[in-house]
């Protein structure tokens, strides 16, 4: 490869992982100016406005009950980013010390413990366990943040598994064993900051995920309660009138979309940035 | 801007209107990528039915060389000069034209049977492909010329051989299929590049034997390139030293390894030849650094049945060695003799089914499970240096933090200055600079990092180093320095080192005892030259004949 090639390289990773971070710190930042401020109130209804086209007063139009759109999107990317990230957060502080723990030398039972235990979440069926938990605990964003949040926990409990037993053969183990350190420090010292690049593609792949996850729950009626706005419950209202006002579900599906892309773009930027040069 | 590979003839250039002499011709070559010239003005000749040893340490242009003649370069490597096979112009050709010539004309075979193998095809269908890709004939008749090339190259098609996967043969296996894959449509030409350097010796005068007679019964060219001159004087008819791209020297092998002209060759030739260092034969009066006795250590294999218990892997059956202060005791065998096994046992990192291993007089590891603190207090006294120069080290971490990394093992942890302090002295006992410290291990290169592993091991002022292969993956010049300083410590710091390796020339040149493992047991042991000398074992004598020797 030559000196310029790198550079091209090098360049367009950076661009990628430029954009993604963008897109991601608008909607994170709007999240957080939704907290104090929005246009219109998300909750209040005008049913005299309803489902205006975009126009100037409300950039977005309005929706069947005459709410602002862009004040509800705002809102409700407060909920949706919210609960994917902690969702995430769930799934990478309890499945990220199992995966350590499982690919730990020498691999015997505890290992077989954890990976069936995750068999057997992976085997459950996602939506199911959500609705139990909502019949048991009743819906809302928490008991989201839970049903997703377990689901996370085999994933990243897998894909650290898979790293650590790949780094486990490395020497650089070995040599820290001569030097007298137990597994679960060599664990925490070697082999998580080594999988630090795998677990942050695999936290934005989740982490989109599970805003779709959170859309999916609230569109069934399990996650965001009404009057609590949300991309998916916005969907959900818009399926109804799709022939009439197709713009309700263009703009909480484009938002989606576009914050889906800025997460994986941020992902995969992060990926080539933290991969030692060989 | 050039296209990929383009061809720049140099005006001065005569046409190829001169007979053939050779098989292949290589007339004023030169490769550069960006502003670096890999290859200046290289010219070569091969003829039929000759082995030429394209020979000279790592980065001297000679893979590169190689696949230049396949036209198998780089993106935006350019080319100039001009390669002829049978007086036809490569470096006239298209790229179509090449992708009928690679592989019918001129077979490769390169230096990792690993992973130069499709593992989910069988040997049989993927030396058939080969065959199908470059002429038309009928699924039957590739798959009866894959048949008749595997037994030539001594896997006995008839047994089933043919529905084999690459997973279920050993290395030396594979680098035969790569082989028969090369060979299959009789090309005139085969290059080998370093084709046994991840073999063991047995194997690779196997497969040296292999080539030498593919070589004569079907009068193909056959350029073998490689670091190693001992291998080279073995099957080569001619020998072309290449250093910074450039031939510096070449001729007919015994009379050009008598008389090496250049500097490149004669330290190619030094290095090759591993003179031993050592110094004067210690007392053997003092008790043992280390004292291992009967060793039984077993793995569990794969189950066969759900209800029958697996039959272990004995993978050391019964070894007892001992090493004395300053001693340097080699441990010689094949993969799956045992070896490293063995060498897992006396780190402690594995617990043995049977005998113990005595550090300093102390239990270090035993079937009973020792206490934590008595095994922690005593590895310090024993540190390890490992086969892979890349795999070694944390690369997050820099080489200050992974030197300092045995400090783990003191009861009295070192304050931050005495650190820096004792680490910037351990870099200068392997011959780094203090400097380096800062750096991280990518910046160093495969030579300067087993450096660092040894300045790593030595932290802790151990009484023992064992070395696992520490030596193989490098390029034999770097071999000869790191042996040199391995030899120098040893009589500086008065250490012992239990030194594990295949290949008996680096054993030779620096154990002063050693013993030699098949299958889990040893089978001989005494000093090195009386070893050497008279083989008192069937193994240790096929193993000492299958080593390379120069002249």
């Amino acid at each position: 490869m030559s000196v310029a090639d790198t550079r091209n390289g090098a360049a367009s990773r950076n661009a990628g992982l430029v954009i993604g971070a963008a897109i991601t710190a608008a909607f994170v930042g709007v999240a957080v100016i939704a907290q104090i401020w929005t246009p219109y109130d998300p909750a209040a209804l005008s049913i005299v406005h309803k489902l205006q086209s975009p126009n100037l007063h409300h950039w977005f139009g309005t929706d069947q009950l005459g709410r602002d759109v862009l004040s509800m999107l705002m809102a409700g990317a407060k909920n949706t980013v919210g609960v994917a990230l902690l969702s995430v957060i769930i799934g990478v502080f309890i499945g990220v010390p199992l995966g350590l723990l499982a690919a730990c030398p020498p691999r015997g039972a505890v290992d077989e413990l954890i990976m069936r235990g995750n068999d057997l979440v992976f085997g459950f069926p996602s939506l199911l366990l959500a609705i139990l938990i909502s019949a048991v605990f009743g819906p809302g964003a928490v008991n989201a943040i839970i049903a997703i949040g377990i689901f996370n926990i085999p994933v990243f409990a897998r894909v650290t598994r898979g790293g650590a037993l790949q780094l486990w053969t490395r020497d650089y183990c070995l040599a820290a064993q001569v030097a007298g350190k137990g597994p679960i420090r060599i664990s925490f010292e070697h082999i998580l900051p080594n999988l630090v690049s795998l677990l942050a593609v695999q936290g934005t792949i989740q982490f989109s995920l599970g805003v779709i996850a959170e859309a999916g729950l609230s569109y069934v009626g399990l996650g965001a309660q009404p009057p609590t706005p949300s991309w998916g419950r916005m969907l959900n209202e818009a399926q109804t009138l799709a022939a009439l006002a197709p713009s309700l579900a263009l703009f909480p599906g484009s938002a989606m979309l576009l914050f889906v892309l800025g997460l994986n773009l941020l992902g995969e930027g992060l990926r080539h940035r933290r991969e030692p040069p060989e | 801007m050039t296209q990929p590979g383009e061809v720049i003839r140099p005006s001065a250039m005569t046409p190829a209107v001169r007979a053939a002499t050779g098989l292949l011709e290589i007339e004023a070559l030169s490769v550069s990528i960006g502003v670096a010239q890999i290859i200046k003005n290289l010219s070569l000749e091969v003829g039929a039915g000759e082995i030429l040893g394209l020979v000279g340490a790592s980065g001297s242009g000679k893979s590169m060389t190689a696949l230049a003649i396949m036209r198998l370069l780089p993106l935006h490597a350019k080319l100039s000069g001009a390669v002829r096979l049978r007086g036809e112009t490569l470096t006239d050709k298209t790229e179509t034209d090449l992708c009928s010539i690679r592989g019918r004309d001129i077979g490769i075979v390169f230096q990792e049977p690993m992973t130069a193998l499709n593992p989910l095809m069988s040997i049989g269908d993927q030396v058939a492909e080969t065959v199908r890709l470059h002429l038309c004939v009928s699924v039957a008749e590739a798959r009866r010329m894959a048949r008749e090339t595997l037994d030539l190259v001594g896997l006995r098609g008839a047994q089933g051989a043919m529905d084999r996967l690459p997973y279920e043969l050993s290395g030396g296996q594979r680098q035969r299929v790569a082989i028969a894959m090369a060979v299959v449509l009789a090309p005139a030409l085969l290059i080998a590049d370093e084709p046994t350097t991840a073999l063991d010796v047995r194997t690779q005068a196997q497969v040296l034997r292999l080539l030498q007679e593919l070589v004569r019964t079907r009068n193909m060219g056959l350029i073998l390139v490689t670091h190693d001159l001992a291998v080279v004087a073995q099957v080569t008819d001619r020998i072309a030293v290449m250093q910074q791209g450039e031939i510096v020297e070449q001729g007919a092998t015994q009379p050009l390894l008598r008389h090496l002209q250049h500097s490149s060759g004669r330290a190619l030739l030094a290095a090759a030849e591993l003179k031993p260092k050592r110094g004067l034969p210690h007392r053997q009066d003092t008790a043992p650094v280390l004292q291992v006795r009967d060793i039984v250590h077993e793995y569990p294999s794969r189950r066969r049945s759900l209800w029958r218990a697996a039959e272990p892997l004995r993978a050391v059956d019964g070894v007892s060695l001992y090493i004395h202060p300053g001693e340097t005791v080699g441990l010689v065998g094949e993969s799956g003799s045992g070896k490293s096994s063995l060498l897992r046992v006396i780190l402690a990192l594995e617990r043995p089914q049977a005998g113990e291993v005595h550090l300093l007089g102390d239990a270090f590891s035993s079937t009973r499970g020792l206490s934590g603190a008595s095994v922690r207090r005593l590895r310090r006294h024993i540190q390890a240096v490992f086969q892979d120069p890349y795999g070694s080290f944390d690369p997050q971490w820099s080489v200050e933090r992974l030197i300092a990394e045995p400090f783990y093992l003191l009861e009295a942890q070192p304050t931050a200055a005495e650190r820096r302090c004792k680490v910037a002295a351990a870099l200068e006992q392997v011959g780094l600079s203090p400097a380096d410290a800062r750096r991280f291990p990518h910046e160093f290169s495969g030579g300067q990092r087993q450096r660092i592993a040894i300045a790593r091991a030595l932290i802790v002022e151990p009484s023992l180093i064992a070395f696992d292969e520490a030596v193989s993956a490098l390029d034999v010049l770097v071999r000869a320095q790191i042996l040199a300083l391995l030899a120098e410590l040893a009589e500086r710091l008065r250490l012992a080192y239990l030194f594990v390796s295949h290949d008996l020339n680096v054993v030779r040149s620096i154990a002063d005892r050693i013993y030699v493992m098949q299958q889990g047991r040893v089978v001989e042991h005494g000093p090195t030259e009386a070893v050497f000398a008279s083989p008192r074992h069937a193994y240790t004598e096929a193993l000492i004949a299958a080593t390379p020797k120069l002249g």
